[in-house]
């Protein structure tokens, strides 16, 4: 379906209605109420006695108002950089380990790459990271947040083995929620199957 | 085509066409299937609706035909419940049932909506009501009116004044929904720059528990949906996910990943200390209680692939309830306790199964190869889905032999429309 409003406007727009919606009255219904009728009888007809005009209207929030939580626009992916930080040593430029299929195994190519965070962090107790993990977008989405779980911290594990400290590195994983690679092909799938090394 | 079906794609193309409709394309239900019994049943727009807005009797008879109890035929004349009818002529034409009703604007503005229901084979009244309710709940009063009829004509719990939550993700924006059980009405509980996944309804129907990436990580909140206050339940080291109540308000089940791999926790609803309740060496997640809170259904990769297992509260040893194919995932269980619905990965295809626990048996409910988080209705005789149609992303609803199915909602590509929740019964 085609619109002339941009996508956060669409958004706005959304968010507008479902505002208006829910009304912000200080009582609520108790419920309705239903009789048990027979219809043969005469309608009974409640009149509130200070509200006689046909557009005056009665007050009470509907039965099932929901409320809205707005989180804003975010500051985007990723983790704060570390203000200020002095590091004796720069981190690795680069930032991802990749991962083969339903596999949570740290390949031999990526152990030197392990080896420079961890020696970066070794000199610097005060460095944190945040390790966190990814899956392709098949399969169900806990069961891939699991997943990615795992290889966020069998990355952490290598780098304690290194000589890390616990309390410098936290695993944490998005599952299939943040793909770098849009696509369905084994191409853009092996992009997202990843772990992302982040400043704390 | 039958006049309801012309009159139904009137609607889908107006719809289309209304250059500020917001982002959901809302179709009206689409119902494919055939029931075994579907009672024949006249409804004869409400005297008053069209002035009230809300066109009660046209919710009403969508209602009645997406459980696959009735055929529904116009109504030629106009009626109300106060009407003379001759049941016999209606007979004649080969209708069963007759619906009349009118919906009257009182003076403090608050709506009167009343009807009748005849039984033309056996020549009587069946059922008569009247509620008065804002204009505000005029949908909600349709969806009783055709729970009332529901249950007259089956003696069982209609679900359509339930509520159903599901999220939507456009561009980088997500939204936590709650709409009627049709699908319309929808209002957002949240709008977050970050993943939302795994709503959960509190038995009372007033929260959600989800899980939130909105700091960076997965964390479980608990939302109530009329204040929309919200806390954290459970942001320990690592992933917070799953969340599951105990059917008496009082825990979740919770998957947390703080002791290095996914297992599952009991946590008090108002927040606390994890209780540990599983220990594997894999995976454990998706937990889900059984109705009388006395056991959990959960997935777990302990014997290789993900299979379904059941674990009491007692202490026992948990035993693996799914044994075909080598991943099976998501698991609903019926409220009587005797259906559990899952997603099994055949081939490169994810598909909603159904297992009768009782014997075994196991029913495929889809031909589609991308569904999701199938959800029960209260009533048990219902399941919502995410699924894909034609590239598009849709919520499902189904009857439990695969038969009758009702595309709910849909979106067109480029947004991603997933992780339906159906909420209890009592609005």
């Amino acid at each position: 379906m085609k619109t002339s409003l941009s996508k956060p406007s669409r958004a706005l727009a959304v968010l507008a209605a479902s505002a208006l919606l829910s009304a912000c009255g200080t009582t609520r219904l108790a419920g309705d109420q239903s009789n048990a009728s027979n219809l043969a009888t005469s309608t009974p007809v409640p009149t509130a006695a200070s509200e006689r005009s046909p557009s005056a209207q009665p007050s009470g929030a509907p039965q099932s108002s929901v409320a809205t939580v707005n989180l804003g626009s975010g500051a985007g992916a990723g983790g704060a950089t570390s203000a200020g930080a002095a590091a004796l040593l720069a981190l690795p430029s680069q930032r991802v380990v990749y991962f083969d299929f339903d596999s949570f195994a740290i390949k031999d190519d990526f152990k030197p790459l392990l080896d420079g965070y961890s020696r970066v962090l070794s000199a610097n107790r005060g460095k944190k990271l945040m390790i966190e993990g990814h899956t392709d977008e098949r399969g169900g989405r806990e069961y891939n947040l699991a997943l990615g779980q795992k290889r966020a911290g069998a990355v952490v594990s290598s780098l304690k083995l290194l000589g890390v400290n616990e309390g410098q590195v936290e695993a944490v994983s998005f599952g299939e929620e943040r793909p770098s690679t849009q696509g369905t092909d084994e191409s853009a799938w092996a992009k997202n199957r990843r772990a992302e090394l982040k400043d704390r | 085509m039958p006049a309801v079906d012309r009159a139904r794609r009137a609607l889908v193309t107006s719809g289309l066409l209304a250059a500020t409709a917001p982002a959901l394309a809302q179709f009206r239900v689409e119902i494919s299937g055939i029931g075994a019994t579907q009672i024949p049943l006249a409804a004869a727009v409400f005297r008053g609706e069209a002035d009230a807005g809300v066109a009660v009797s046209r919710i009403v008879r969508a209602d009645l035909e997406r459980s696959g109890l009735v055929r529904t035929l116009d109504v030629d004349q106009e009626l109300d419940e106060r009407s003379a009818v001759d049941l016999a002529q209606w007979r004649g034409r080969g209708v069963d049932a007759l619906l009349a009703g009118s919906v009257t604007r009182l003076l403090d503005g608050r709506f009167d909506v009343r009807y009748k229901l005849w039984d033309a084979v056996k020549n009587q009244e069946l059922l008569g009501q009247s509620k008065v309710v804002l204009a505000a709940d005029l949908r909600l009063a349709a969806h009783r009116v055709a729970d009332e009829i529901h249950e007259k004509l089956t003696g069982e719990r209609g679900v359509n004044a339930t509520r159903i939550a599901y999220v939507v993700r456009a561009g980088r924006r997500f939204t936590l929904h709650v709409t009627d059980a049709d699908g319309e009405g929808g209002q957002v509980a949240l709008a977050s720059p970050e993943p939302i996944i795994s709503p959960a309804w509190s038995p009372d129907g007033r929260r959600l528990a989800y899980v939130s990436f909105e700091t960076q990580k997965a964390v479980i909140w608990v939302q109530d949906l009329v204040t929309g206050q919200r806390s954290m339940l459970a942001s320990f080291r690592g992933s917070n996910s799953a969340p599951a109540w105990s059917p008496d308000s009082r825990q979740l089940a919770v998957a947390l990943s703080q002791a290095g791999l996914t297992q599952l926790y009991l946590m008090p609803a108002g927040g606390g200390t994890p209780q540990r309740l599983t220990r594997s060496n894999g995976i454990d997640t998706e937990p889900v209680f059984a109705s009388d809170g006395r056991s959990i259904f959960f997935v777990s990769d302990r014997g290789g692939g993900p299979q379904i297992y059941r674990v009491g509260l007692d202490g026992d040893a948990p035993q693996r309830v799914t044994f075909a194919g080598s991943y099976n995932i998501s698991p609903a269980i019926s409220p009587d306790g005797t259906q559990l619905a899952f997603i099994t990965r055949q081939g490169a295809g994810y598909r909603l199964m159904l297992q009768d626990l009782k014997d075994g048996t196991v029913l495929p409910l889809s031909d589609t190869q991308d569904d999701e988080s199938p959800s029960f209705a209260p009533n048990g005789r219902l399941l919502v889905y995410a699924s894909r149609v034609r590239g598009n992303d849709v919520l499902m609803t189904t009857t439990l032999d695969g038969k009758i199915k009702t595309r709910l909602l849909s979106i067109s590509s480029g947004a991603d429309m997933r992780e339906p929740a159906w909420g209890p019964f009592g609005r």
